[in-house]
């Protein structure tokens, strides 16, 4: 990261020019992340939606990657600070092939790196303005945890981040449970994907859902999920009271 | 000279509308008795209402001050008339006044027009105040009721738009108590099964945000009928508490009593300077 702003930076000893440098605020973001852990594995759904601001610009971003052979990471926020986490993990998962020792990075080891990464930049006023969901399986062990752009990290049963935080996790507090079945699982999911459609103003009805479990990983295909709108009040909603909506 | 304008009544009847009542009679209107009124409005029976025909509301009973719970039980559920019952969120002391105003201005309606108030009256009556203060008046109301044109609930901001809905959630906790309606609302419900979801909403605000806490209360309104369940559910009760109560111990037993007086210790010095005034 040094190599970019050096030219720059050499000018101004002081730094105020790499102020142009540093991220200030995002500006094509991805909404929320949800992710659970289940029966054989974990499960991570996010919508395909790149907006620009207010505008929906981009609808076919891939928000959830595979790292390695035992993890799977969502992101939230700014895309292209994503794309750069992406290239530091894959980095990082190329000189750990080339050690060729026969281990290899596990989820608890990739999610402190990230924290790391994340709260290092956070401390020098630089963030990777992203929200982090990161799980996976390595050695039947289960791992699911999260890392925010100012470094917050912790692992627990179902993550969420952005508006899953308020929309998702009351209803994943309430219905997870240990052992759910990959069917169960893919259900509850889409569950909270739904009502963060019906309610998160950047969410777009075009989602994929992750998978790893101890043989591998499977990233969906794009689907839509159905919606409904047929509700009696909504057909002729000023009908008794003029001036409402 | 237009006397008959200018100079203030004495008293005694006002004979202005007889003209018009006459006229109106000649065509076919019944004029309305004293103690009864005659209802001309057609009853509809509204099958795909909210909650089988009846409105259900909910709410918790935490009122905080900043970070400190200033109320561990207050009533956020108003009565705004027999069948109509509104629940604030916001600045209590807002909720209180324009519920209360707008309750006493539907009561002196009932008595004037001499039918039970509809629900759009309330409606109308506190957007438009809310409106007039221009969002200062800090009340984020949910009005729910039932009339002779059938159930209705609405949400008023308080800046004064409003929603005509078929669920409705309002304060810090509505996007955890929204998240249980959108995934588990349909219509149809009856009235058990909706105060389970409406109870359900309510304890997903309380148990996920801070904001929102302590008991829940419901209230249910159907046609010509309304239950106001007060602590309907009470899932914090106070966890460590001794079985054995408290008991404080006995007096100790006085034995003796003997006073001795304390000498006084002031040492007067002889041809010492004067203190110091």
């Amino acid at each position: 990261m040094n190599m970019v702003d050096s030219a720059p930076a050499m000018h101004n000893l002081i730094g105020s020019e790499s102020d142009s440098q540093r991220t200030l605020y995002p500006y094509v973001t991805g909404t929320s992340v949800v992710g659970i852990k289940y029966k054989d594995g974990i499960l991570l759904a996010a919508d395909m939606g790149g907006s620009y601001g207010s505008t929906l610009r981009y609808k076919t971003v891939e928000r959830l990657k595979s790292v390695g052979k035992h993890s799977i990471i969502g992101a939230s926020g700014e895309i292209s600070d994503f794309q750069e986490i992406m290239r530091y993990l894959d980095e990082l998962i190329l000189y750990d092939n080339m050690w060729d020792d026969g281990n290899s990075l596990g989820p608890k080891q990739v999610h402190n790196y990230l924290t790391q990464v994340m709260y290092n930049r956070r401390n020098k006023f630089n963030p990777l303005w992203n929200s982090l969901v990161l799980g996976g399986v390595k050695n039947g062990q289960k791992y699911l945890g999260t890392v925010s752009m100012i470094g917050v990290h912790y692992e627990d049963n179902h993550v969420a981040t952005g508006f899953g935080n308020h929309l998702a996790r009351p209803l994943l507090r309430d219905e997870w449970h240990e052992n759910l079945t990959f069917e169960e699982g893919v259900k509850l999911l889409e569950k909270c994907m739904r009502v963060l459609l019906y309610r998160d103003r950047s969410a777009v009805n075009k989602l994929q859902i992750a998978k790893i479990t101890e043989e591998g990983v499977t990233i969906s295909e794009p689907y839509a999920l159905k919606t409904f709108w047929n509700f009696a009040a909504f057909q002729n909603p000023t009908a008794g009271a003029e001036g409402s909506w | 000279m237009t006397a008959s304008e200018s100079m203030p009544h004495k008293g005694g009847f006002s004979f202005d509308l007889c003209k018009r009542n006459e006229m109106l009679a000649q065509k076919g209107l019944k004029q309305p008795g004293f103690l009864k009124t005659v209802c001309f409005d057609l009853l509809r029976n509204n099958d795909l209402g909210y909650f089988y025909d009846g409105v259900i509301l909910g709410a918790d009973t935490r009122a905080t001050e900043g970070p400190i719970v200033a109320d561990k039980n207050c009533e956020k559920i108003h009565y705004m008339a027999p069948n109509i019952y509104c629940c604030g969120a916001g600045t209590a002391a807002d909720t209180e006044a324009v519920t209360d105003m707008v309750s006493s201005q539907l009561k002196l309606h009932r008595y004037h027009t001499g039918r039970e108030s509809r629900v759009v009256t309330a409606l109308s009556l506190l957007k438009s105040h809310l409106f007039s203060y221009q969002g200062h008046v800090s009340a984020a109301l949910v009005l729910g009721g039932v009339d002779v044109t059938g159930p209705h609930l609405h949400t008023i901001y308080p800046h004064g738009s409003t929603d005509t809905l078929p669920f409705a959630t309002m304060g810090s906790g509505s996007l955890a108590a929204m998240a249980i309606f959108e995934s588990k609302y349909c219509e149809g419900l009856s009235r058990d099964e909706g105060i389970k979801l409406v109870a359900e909403a309510i304890c997903s605000g309380i148990f996920n945000d801070l904001g929102s806490g302590s008991n829940v209360d419901i209230c249910v309104i159907t046609k010509g009928k309304q239950e106001y369940l007060r602590n309907y559910m009470s899932p914090n009760p106070r966890t460590y508490i001794s079985e054995k109560g408290y008991s404080f111990s006995k007096k100790t037993e006085v034995l003796l009593t003997k006073i001795t007086p304390l000498r006084e210790m002031v040492e007067v010095i002889e041809g010492a300077d004067a203190m110091e005034e």
